[in-house]
């Protein structure tokens, strides 16, 4: 890719980081203070969950050993996609340019032994710095092996994980998506059947399928989805549906506005977290669709999940009402969560926003009143620093910050795509209830904050800040240490 | 003697390896107050974080230089001094390890003499020891990695000296990449038997054994050898090599100080274990103390009584070489056979694995040859999960990656309780796996008063198999 089209990436008219004068969110990244992923990283967030693809990484080991199978997004039925497929160049393969004729064989060795719907080949930063033309090789090798070949151009020194996500969608868009027409509407005797489809909806840990039988129920038919449970051959209809639902994912705003150019397909903004936003997409399906009908019956729908939800989470308010969260998403599904962790009863003490763009933000005030704390750096310091200082009870984060959080014995919900655990609709606010009561309320906090019983010292995990080796010297002075 | 065979196919599937920029990674994280910087864009520092993270289930400090696309066209020279002003100004570190990835190796990048500029630019920092290695990742893999960064650091850190011996209560020990860090525990512990105190490099069993620190975070490694503990490598009176992955860092090391050294492949099964003992005993005169010799009895009581679980097991391996010639040891001397092994990268050692052939493959190729051999149990990391369901073999974790279940840092496999502990689990595995003999049924039953009972067991026969106890 050439730097004007990554400039171009970067300048998505979708992006708010446009607006802001330094490109907050697009900055290079600073060595020796870097954090996130990469291109690749970002482009197989978004592609990998599409089942039945043979998703081959073209490059050395690093990119594909290193990561493979790490994900959390969960298929109904075709497991290639957790299959890791690396041409794994060696050292020769890079001085001979022998990368290209390699990458063409693997193709077809995928193709021969895994029969997939389509393979995607995903360039990396050694591929790309050699300049092997993946466009031109997954072309030959489509024509030669008779399968859809997809070149994803996502090089990991093109910026970072959201460049990455936008890529995939870039790639869609030009490659997959209306490539091929959806079978007709099915029919049910007594309710118009809709097609719809869903943006940046990865079914991590399975959340979706808590949702699907909303769906199902209201006679939505999801004909596409980028990307939960997908499958290559309804990737590729999306353009027929009638109304599309971009989920939390401002990265991917731009399949949308494309879709919606191309083929008219009307889109909105929507997020499964939390009651009120579970209603909220519903409702929007059916404005956007204009069915009297489906509307009606998606306020039924509405008022008998949302008394059913409210039963089930009456006994889960009461223990954690007033608990206060620290949320740190790295910004994109912020606004999301603290609607859901305020339907709990909960108050968000701060959030964090590295990631967010001006809208994003605008929405976190709306929620949050307008002196709402905003962290645009995650270190650990920070992270713990607010925790303390807003007698926080629980850190709700990504992964990388898991560990971070039980060493220094604080609470802690994962909401990352590796986590285990789903939390969307409104089964899913249920489950995320559970799972805050279980680490806030848990019996070990107490335990390993307690220091031996024959220690003098400070109870474990002070705060670095405080002076505690000083604290323990004067006291040793004091004799009050080991006496 | 073993035969390598080379890979053959195109594409890697289900890939068996790690990068060596990982590896040294790895290495680095067992050095007091560290910090590994991987020379490379973002993505390849996150993606090992990750992996670290979720095998150790412990925070991991690692940073990249963050080459983006302008350092990748125009030079990433400046990416590497100002990531290392950066490291030294903001953490402070007493050692910053500095692999490199492929994408500034294909670039031709020269980073020993990077080093060398950032230290004529900004003598303030060289108190601070910075340890470059190339470990692009199209050669070697993490073990081979891991190998070149011991050999960096001791290239680095260990000073030419003639003063072996004069510490002489002390021991080295070299420390290869399948070393858990209980594993680095027990040879610790294995040595003080011996009133002997191991200098363990690197020690991953002080840095990411898990345990909580007074302090709330720490943003490098909150333990690991200390620096001045490699320094005094010198005076030790002998090194302990462990893994002949480790075997050019062991030279290293010997011509820099004159220490004599002891190499041992693996520290695994009954043979292995006495030789370290016998070792131990003869660099202190002393001979060997009582509850050493209860935990060698209770081995030999282990397979004793393991023995009809691993009698003629036929086991299929993957993993790196080091793991592979200690655990195919273990395996053989309890009377198992080895039908198949892989491995993810070469390595001279293969050749002496007790079997035909070494696969250099992945996980595909595993399943392939383990079915077509007959193998009845996995040895693999927790990506080979899926092979072992297909296959329906019971699979015992070893390696990395370890995503799945806890405890792999605390997992102890070397010694003569670690190899009991194998012992004991490849027993159980075989256990729960048992195929009870299908019951038989007779057609002249039909009519009778079993009648009955033909049809129940049409049905029973169908997921006729296995049978867990
Ligand atoms: S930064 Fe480049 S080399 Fe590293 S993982 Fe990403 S694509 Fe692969």
């Amino acid at each position: 890719m050439k730097a004007s089209e990554i400039a171009a990436l970067k300048d998505e008219p979708a992006c708010d980081h446009n607006k802001v004068a330094e490109k907050a969110g697009c900055a290079r990244p600073e060595p020796g203070a870097t954090a996130g992923g990469c291109p690749f990283d970002g482009a197989q967030i978004t592609l990998l969950p599409i089942a039945d693809v043979a998703h081959i990484v073209h490059g050395p080991i690093g990119c594909s050993g290193n990561s493979w199978d790490n994900r959390g997004t969960r298929s109904s039925g075709p497991k290639l996609y957790r299959v890791g497929m690396t041409t794994d160049l060696t050292e020769q393969d890079v001085i001979m340019g022998r990368g290209e004729k390699r990458l063409f064989h693997a193709i077809k060795q995928a193709a021969d032994e895994y029969a997939p719907a389509a393979v995607f080949v995903y360039a990396t930063c050694v591929t790309a710095v050699i300049g092997d033309d993946l466009e031109a090789v997954c072309k030959a090798a489509a024509a030669r092996w008779g399968v859809p070949v997809v070149p994803v151009d996502c090089a990991g020194f093109y910026g970072n994980k959201n460049i990455g996500n936008r890529i995939a969608g870039e790639t869609l868009v030009r490659h997959v998506i209306g490539t091929r027409e959806p079978g007709p509407t099915p029919t049910l005797p007594d309710i118009q059947v809709h097609d719809i489809s869903l943006i940046g909806e990865y079914n991590i840990a399975g959340e979706f399928w808590k949702v699907a039988p909303l769906f199902d129920e209201l006679g939505l038919r999801i004909i596409g989805s980028i990307s939960g449970d997908a499958r290559f051959a309804e990737v590729q209809t999306m353009h027929r549906a009638e109304a599309s639902m971009v989920v939390c994912a401002r990265a991917l705003v731009n399949v949308a506005r494309r879709v919606e150019e191309r083929w008219g397909v009307p889109w909105f903004e929507g997020s499964f977290y939390g009651v009120a936003d579970t209603s909220q997409a519903l409702r929007d399906f059916a404005r956007l669709i204009g069915d009297p009908d489906l509307s009606a019956r998606t306020e039924a729908l509405i008022a008998r999940e949302e008394a059913l939800a409210e039963a089930a989470l009456a006994p889960w308010r009461e223990r954690l009402r007033g608990k206060r969260a620290l949320l740190y998403t790295g910004g994109v599904k912020s606004w999301s969560i603290i609607s859901a962790l305020q339907d709990l009863g909960m108050t968000v003490v701060a959030s964090g926003t590295r990631k967010s763009s001006e809208e994003d933000k605008a929405r976190i005030r709306e929620l949050m009143g307008e002196d709402a704390l905003m962290l645009d750096e995650g270190g650990p310091k920070t992270l713990l620093g607010t925790y303390h200082q807003h007698g926080a009870d629980i850190l709700i984060a990504g992964g990388r910050n898991l560990y971070t959080a039980l060493k220094a014995r604080v609470p802690f919900l994962d909401i990352n795509q590796e986590r285990e655990f789903g939390y969307a609709g409104y089964a899913g606010m249920v489950d995320l209830a559970h799972q805050l009561a279980l680490s806030i309320e848990s019996p070990v906090w107490e335990a390993v904050r307690r220091p031996a019983p024959w220690a003098h010292s400070k109870c474990a995990g002070t705060p670095l800040e405080l002076p505690v080796l000083a604290d323990v010297k004067t006291l040793e002075d004091e004799g009050a240490v080991h006496g | 003697m073993a035969e390598i065979i080379r890979r053959s196919k195109p594409l890697s599937v289900s890939p068996l390896k790690a990068s060596s920029t990982l590896g040294a990674s790895l290495a680095f994280l067992g050095l007091y107050r560290a910090m590994p910087m991987l020379h490379g864009a973002m993505g390849c520092t996150a993606f090992g974080k990750i992996f670290l993270t979720r095998h150790f289930r412990e925070p991991i400090p690692i940073q990249s230089t963050g080459m983006d696309h302008v350092a990748t066209v125009m030079g990433a020279d400046e990416n590497v001094i100002e990531g290392l002003r950066t490291l030294c100004e903001k953490h402070k570190p007493e050692v910053i390890g500095l692999p490199t990835t492929g994408l500034p190796e294909t670039q031709g990048t020269d980073i020993q003499r990077l080093v060398r500029e950032f230290r004529a630019a900004w003598p303030q920092y060289d108190h601070i020891s910075i340890i470059p290695v190339n470990t692009p990742d199209y050669t070697g893999s993490l073990e081979s990695g891991f190998a070149l960064a011991v050999e960096a650091i001791i290239e680095t850190l260990v000073p030419v000296s003639s003063q072996a011996g004069r510490r002489r209560h002390q021991v080295n020990v070299l420390a290869n990449a399948s070393l858990t860090p209980g594993d680095i525990e027990a040879i610790r512990e294995w040595c003080e038997a011996f009133g002997l105190r191991a200098v363990v490099l690197p020690d991953i069993g002080d840095s990411l054994d898990g345990h909580l620190i007074e302090a709330e975070y720490a943003t490098l490694t909150a333990g690991g050898t200390p620096r001045d503990e490699i320094v005094s490598m010198g005076e030790s009176v002998a090194t302990l090599v462990i893994g002949e992955s480790l075997r050019r860092a062991a030279d290293a090391l010997r011509q820099r100080t004159g220490v004599p050294d002891h190499h041992f492949p693996h520290l695994m099964g009954l043979d292995a274990c006495d030789r370290f003992t016998e070792t131990l005993a003869a660099i202190t005169g002393l001979t060997v103390p009582a509850r050493i010799e209860r935990q060698r009895a209770q081995l030999q009581d282990a397979m004793v009584d393991s023995h009809f679980m691993t009698g003629f097991l036929r086991v299929a391996l993957a993993g790196e070489a080091d793991l592979l010639t200690g655990l195919s040891a273990l395996l053989t001397q309890s009377g198992a056979q080895l039908v198949a092994a892989v491995a993810p990268v070469s390595a001279p050692s293969l050749r002496t694995l007790p079997c035909a052939e070494v696969l250099l493959g992945d996980l595909q190729d595993l399943e392939r040859v383990a079915r077509a051999n007959g193998a009845r149990f996995l040895i693999s990391n927790a990506h080979a999960d899926a092979s072992a369901e297909r296959l329906g073999l019971p699979l015992l974790r070893a390696g990395f990656p370890q995503y799945d279940r806890l405890g792999a840092a605390a997992r102890v496999w070397v010694g003569y309780r670690g190899s009991r502990a194998t012992l004991f689990d490849i027993a159980n595995l075989v256990l729960e796996h048992h195929h009870d003999i299908p019951a038989y049924r007779s057609r002249f039953w039909s009519g009778g008063p079993r009648e009955h009972e033909m049809s129940l067991s049409r049905a029973a026969q169908g997921d006729a198999g296995m049978v867990r106890h």
